[in-house]
């Protein structure tokens, strides 16, 4: 199967977390000819695994300046170029009784050093703007924090790489790099699809993968150092706050809660993992309990509030290349030329920093790439938008929508989503605007859409593009429906039913760890409907 | 004006998350089965609740298409406040203000006190063809509604002249919350009672001034002024229960529902200390039944084919087997089973222009039942219910006490207990 092997890209981009994908829109901006490989589907690693937090850079300020000022000019970018991903809701660092009151001055100072904007506010004002806060606080910062729906942010920088001609192969996994003397000049692929393997062949090949990336380093014959660190959070049913809550102290264990569209997220945990756990993303108990305990300090409405999930995820942390042991990790950008370090050209890795500085990477990561390609481009990612955050030309008549009509929550939801991209899925038919997911507002129209124009391969994928089955009931009521479109619309109709219950067990999954109270009631009803009504067994697994 | 912008509109209670999604409300809506544009109970309560949370846009107007009929809560396996959520929602993200007509429509007794006033006059007038499609035109009062009648001595002043005095001679007493209903349009109801609860040896008085209690308010959206006389009305109701330890009783079921349930999820007032004392007639007079402390005797030539009506805040009460009980106990009626349906009126929802088709499309299958069980008249607990069955059937309607008062034989009953 070598009917690839005329065509030779610029770059091949590893990867499709918001680091890749980000890296595939500088290069195709920049004119280069682009090939993004994903082994699954995009953000399914560690970008969608996380608090989805536009940081404000607050968190780092007291101990990691460059951190915290690389945040703070990419949270002002992202509210540019992607505010259909970003929510602007503004975050509170809280001080309670049980805290040191005088670490508020040393913060305050810290931030105003990174340039973040702060305002020390009455504690009956913080009680009064964010009702949900934990009424015993006797301090409160106002920080420029936000939330950001990394799903979203990765699909759009993938969708204007796709814009600007780069070409995006999920289900894709790297297995080899080819490699000619000290040369990496292609990678080996195999097509999870049609289980086929393909090899092309790039320019430059950029390692993207987040953690996995020591794997792929591996398969070109370097080593990274990663030390993989594991993060736990919970989902909390719906928005309790509508700031982001930080405690005023140095960072610890489940200090921060953010609400992100329908819910609110408290985490995380930090737990060293060996390499070979990476795949394996369990939450414990303990995990769970101390989430909830540091949460409640937070917002004490946590308490009685069901929780939807718990997840975890992977930090891809690098050690420096003169501290093997790892001691002096750092949270900044890992910039790698394997030329430089290893004697082995054309081939880079990115990796380290955080969803917040994916943009920066990338801009860093290309910049690399074009010196070597001898390519003379500035980059642009910074002032233009991703689609769907471009500005509306009529925002008014969009502010004085008449709202009368049962199509309004699908409508409102797809706005949300898909910023205005929007104006591409609804036509205001009855059908097509009836709701698949009833939690999350998803119709008919847009799980089409998401089918045909977002890369979906699966119901976890289109859970990505579209918030199905990420609402209290979990996929109860929508799993089945949006497998029934999506084999209506694809030709792998044979798999829907093993589809459908992978779907239903990475669900699961999530739920398995907080399985009590309304949570349980509502996972036995599903079961009644899968295995009950429609016969599905767990060896469709 | 500064205390409102810092309002929380985001603090709800949780009692939403309880939902598991059966559906089972969606089904029992009776709204949804005839009006396509309204979202549903699970969609409108607790789904929609969890949106309005993450941005107050998807707030609906269509959430005015509820009927609070709470159907949805009798049917929820959980117990989710699906009616409350959704009058809640409507209170606190509502932008759309009341119409001229809301208020006329709301403010029962104010309209009840000028109306009654002039009843010789206003009768007649607004029950003309002509002042009915003008009503329509302008104030979008459906053409097809007939208002009740107004009485020309409001039961309040009745009282006053022929029965309070009488009322002392009693060892036992009682309180009645007599409803806008009663005192303005129909005080045959109240006399009714009287001549019941004097039968059965209590004496009957009237509370320190009793205001509306405030469902049209809440309804359409006036809610200051509803939370106003609630907080009245619990006062007054205090001074019977607590004070003077005398029970209060109504015969209207959506006042004592309102009172009982609505202040404290609805208006937040608080009603601990007169809610298990504020009952409806038909089930305080079946408790002393049952327990043995009453008989009543009822004449012997008493026959009537009956069929009750279960107004839905009976429904959600879990209260109309009192009334029905009661009416089994007269030895001539013949009694029919309804299901149990909502009319479609809701109080001051089928009077609007704009809800005319689905209140009728609602009622269609229980006017039907009605239309085909052969009865001389249905009885009902609930004023507005028999107003929308007396124009959408061919029946009269009939409260069960007014059914009570006409087949008990009073004479016998009071001998009972005087010896």
């Amino acid at each position: 199967m070598n009917k690839n092997i005329s065509k030779e890209y610029d770059v091949i981009i590893i990867g499709g977390g918001a680091t890749g994908a980000g890296t595939a829109r500088d290069c195709a901006m920049r004119g280069l000819s682009v090939l993004l490989v994903e082994r699954h589907d995009f953000a399914a690693g560690a970008t969608g695994r996380n608090h989805g937090l536009l940081h404000s850079g607050a968190r780092y300020a007291v101990t990691d300046h460059e951190s915290a000022a690389e945040c703070i000019k990419e949270n002002m970018i992202l509210r540019r170029i992607a505010n259909h991903c970003v929510e602007e809701n503004d975050g509170l660092f809280i001080t309670l009784p049980e805290d040191d009151i005088s670490f508020q001055s040393q913060f305050v100072d810290a931030c105003k050093t990174a340039g973040i904007g702060t305002e020390i506010i009455d504690p009956d004002f913080a009680r009064h703007i964010e009702p949900s806060v934990n009424p015993n606080l006797i301090g409160a910062v106002k920080v420029p924090d936000g939330s950001v729906d990394p799903f979203r942010l990765t699909m759009s920088n993938a969708l204007d790489a796709r814009i600007h001609g780069a070409v995006l192969l999920t289900q894709h996994e790297v297995t080899g790099v080819v490699k000619e003397q000290n040369r990496v000049t292609g990678v080996e692929l195999f097509n999870h699809e049609i289980k086929e393997k393909v090899k092309y062949y790039g320019k430059i090949i950029v390692n993207a993968g987040g953690i996995w990336g020591h794997h792929i380093a591996n398969l070109a014959g370097v080593s990274i150092n990663m030390f993989p660190a594991k993060g736990s959070l919970l989902i909390f049913g719906h928005r309790v706050n509508k700031m982001v809550l930080n405690r005023c102290r140095k960072p610890a264990n489940a200090d921060i809660l953010v609400p992100g569209d329908t819910i609110c997220l408290i985490g995380t945990t930090s737990e060293r993992i060996p390499y070979d756990q990476i795949d394996n993303m369990f939450v414990s108990r303990k995990d769970v309990d101390v989430l909830i305990r540091e949460g409640v300090k937070l917002s004490p409405a946590l308490a009685a509030t069901r929780i939807l999930r718990a997840y975890a995820g992977v930090r891809p942390l690098v050690a420096a290349d003169n501290d093997p042991s790892g001691r002096s990790i750092s949270r900044g950008i890992v910039l790698l030329d394997h030329q430089e370090r290893d004697g082995l050209s054309g081939f880079i890795t990115i990796t380290g920093g955080k969803l917040m500085t994916y943009r920066l990477m990338a801009e860093e990561a290309t910049d690399l790439i074009c010196k070597k390609l001898s390519v003379d481009k500035q980059c642009e990612t910074a002032e233009k938008s991703l689609p769907g955050a471009e500005k509306s030309e009529h925002p008014l008549s969009i502010a004085t929508e008449k709202v009368y009509t049962g199509a309004n929550i699908s409508q409102k939801s797809a706005k949300d989503r898909h910023g205005t991209l929007a104006k591409n899925i609804s036509n205001g038919d009855n059908y097509e605007d009836s709701l698949v997911c009833e939690c999350e507002g998803v119709s008919i129209a847009e799980v089409k859409y998401a089918v045909n124009e977002l890369h979906v391969n699966d119901l976890i994928d289109l859970r990505r593009r579209t918030r199905v089955g990420m609402g209290t009931c979990q996929g109860e009521l929508c799993a089945c429906r949006a497998a029934g479109l999506l084999c209506e619309s694809s030709e792998k109709s044979g798999k829907a039913k093993d589809d459908l219950a992978n779907f239903l067990q990475e669900r699961w999954k999530g739920m398995l760890p907080i399985t009590w109270g309304e949570g349980i009631n509502e996972i036995q009803f599903t079961s009644w409907i899968y295995e009950g009504i429609y016969g599905l067994k767990p060896d469709n697994n | 004006m500064k205390k409102e912008m810092f309002e929380p509109f985001n603090s709800s209670d949780n009692n939403f998350e309880q939902c598991v999604k059966c559906t089972i409300c969606t089904v029992y809506c009776p709204v949804l089965e005839v009006n396509p544009d309204y979202p549903g109970p699970k969609q409108s309560g607790p789904d929609g609740e969890r949106l309005r949370l993450k941005d107050q846009n998807f707030y609906d107007e269509s959430l005015k298409l509820c009927l609070n009929c709470k159907r949805c809560e009798v049917a929820c396996p959980h117990g989710v406040k699906i009616g409350d959520i959704i009058q809640l929602a409507r209170i606190k993200y509502s932008k759309k203000k009341p119409k001229v007509r809301d208020m006329i429509l709301a403010n029962t007794d104010i309209v009840g006190t000028m109306a009654s006033t002039f009843a010789p006059i206003v009768n007649p007038i607004v029950a003309l063809k002509p002042v009915r499609l003008m009503m329509d035109g302008v104030l979008k009062i459906d053409h097809h509604r007939i208002f009740p009648e107004y009485a020309g001595m409001r039961f309040e002043t009745w009282y006053r002249r022929y029965a309070a005095s009488k009322q002392t001679d009693f060892k036992k007493h009682v309180s009645y919350f007599h409803g806008c209903y009663v005192n303005y349009n129909f005080p045959k109801q109240g006399k009714d009672l009287i001549k019941i609860m004097n039968a059965a040896g209590y004496g009957v008085h009237l509370l320190e001034k009793e205001k509306c209690c405030g469902v049209a308010l809440i309804s359409n959206g006036l809610i200051k002024q509803a939370t106003k006389q609630a907080r009245h009305n619990v006062e007054a109701f205090k001074k019977s229960i607590v004070d003077k330890n005398m029970p209060v009783i109504s015969t209207s079921s959506t006042c004592i529902f309102t009172i009982r349930d609505e202040y404290p999820h609805l208006l937040g007032v608080k009603n601990d200390e007169i809610r298990n004392e504020s009952e409806l007639a038909t089930r305080f007079l079946f408790r002393l039944i049952d327990s043995g402390k009453l008989k009543l005797v009822f004449k012997k030539d008493y026959r009537k084919r009956i069929a009750y009506h279960t107004p839905c805040h009976m429904e959600k009460l879990g209260w109309s087997v009192y009334s029905t009980a009661l009416l089994k106990m007269i030895p001539g009626i013949d009694f029919v089973s309804l299901e149990s349906r909502c009319c479609g009126i809701a109080g001051t929802y089928g009077f609007k222009k704009e809800n005319y088709k689905t209140s009728q499309g609602v009622g269609k299958p229980l006017f039907d039942q009605i239309e085909s069980s052969d009865i001389d008249f249905v009885a009902t607990d609930c004023e507005t219910c028999k107003w929308q069955i007396e124009m959408s059937t061919t029946k009269k309607v009939e409260h069960p006490i007014s059914i009570l008062a006409e087949a008990l034989d009073v004479e016998a009953t009071v001998k009972l207990w005087q010896k």
